[in-house]
């Protein structure tokens, strides 16, 4: 059961996947996508690379620079028009995927995104049996929750 | 008119378990009150009575898995008014009355947010897809 492991030539085990590089998110305009990200969520500017028409345009939870989350608009020529006005109606539906971010402090920055103009919570911060979470939506319709996973003492390792 | 549309569904997830009024979530997305009905089915395919009788039965079979609350506090728990009408309702969406659901269910592991988002019931099949304002439950609340 489970994922076999690879041994390597010297003959230790060896996992195939140890981080998540980069994600993805759609968003209808990566400027405004950045201003809310990097200005009212507190992200970090990642990448933000010119590639003739293409801008590879990232953010990162600060002091974690592992994973990118490349912010993506609908469009040519990534996707046909068609392929790109049904992308747009599902972001402003809420049906595309979103983001899990986790903070240590989660009704603390509930009150530092209110007061720098956040209003859309799907969720004000609640207690469940994993932790405290509370959720967003960016300006375009992704969910965005934010979770400070309850404190549990480890086990000893047997 | 989505993203709007969306806002007015998500204060629903938010405030169900206050006494809501079409009008007030329609004001949400700064729509009349038919106008909103009417977007918010072509945008999520059912009625927002709907929607929010189904985000209701959800959050009451959350509590009904998760707690040992009475049947009639977890009814007024969510937002329905009379224990009546949300008998009547839990049966037609989810085909089995709240006690019954109880006895077969436990506790799941899911995110709540996974849970609200994946676990809303869809209605049990047969049932005719009528519903279409908020008065429904009002008028059975009222003595």
């Amino acid at each position: 059961m489970g994922v076999v492991p690879i041994k390597s030539r010297r003959g230790e085990d060896k996992r195939m996947i140890t981080k998540l590089n980069a994600t993805s998110i759609m968003v209808l305009d990566k400027d405004e996508a950045l201003d809310f990200y990097v200005n009212k969520v507190g992200l970090e500017k990642g990448q933000d690379i010119k590639q003739g028409s293409y801008r590879w345009l990232t953010v990162r939870v600060p002091d974690d620079p592992g994973t990118e989350i490349s912010l993506e608009e609908p469009g040519p020529p990534v996707h046909d028009e068609a392929t790109a006005a049904q992308l747009r109606e599902l972001i402003t539906k809420g049906a595309l995927g979103g983001l899990v971010f986790q903070s240590d402090d989660v009704r603390g920055l509930y009150e530092t995104l209110k007061a720098r103009g956040v209003s859309d919570f799907t969720q004000e911060p609640a207690d469940r049996f994993y932790g405290t979470d509370m959720g967003i939506r960016d300006p375009f319709g992704n969910a965005i929750r934010i979770l400070q996973p309850k404190k549990v003492a480890h086990a000893a390792k047997a | 008119m989505n993203r709007r549309v969306l806002r007015a569904r998500d204060a629903m997830d938010r405030a169900y378990a206050e006494p809501l009024d079409v009008r007030a979530v329609a004001s949400v997305a700064h729509l009349s009150r038919a106008h909103f009905i009417r977007c918010f089915r072509a945008v999520f395919g059912e009625t927002p009575h709907r929607y929010l009788q189904r985000r209701r039965v959800e959050r009451s079979m959350f509590l009904l898995r998760e707690t040992d609350r009475s049947v009639t506090d977890i009814c007024f728990d969510v937002g329905f008014t009379s224990s009546g009408t949300f008998s009547r309702t839990f049966r037609e969406i989810v085909g089995e009355t709240p006690s019954d659901y109880r006895v077969e269910h436990e506790p799941m592991l899911p995110p709540t947010c996974l849970q609200m988002a994946a676990m809303r019931p869809v209605v049990a099949a047969g049932v005719a897809k009528r519903s279409s304002t908020f008065g429904i439950a009002a008028a059975a609340a009222a003595p």
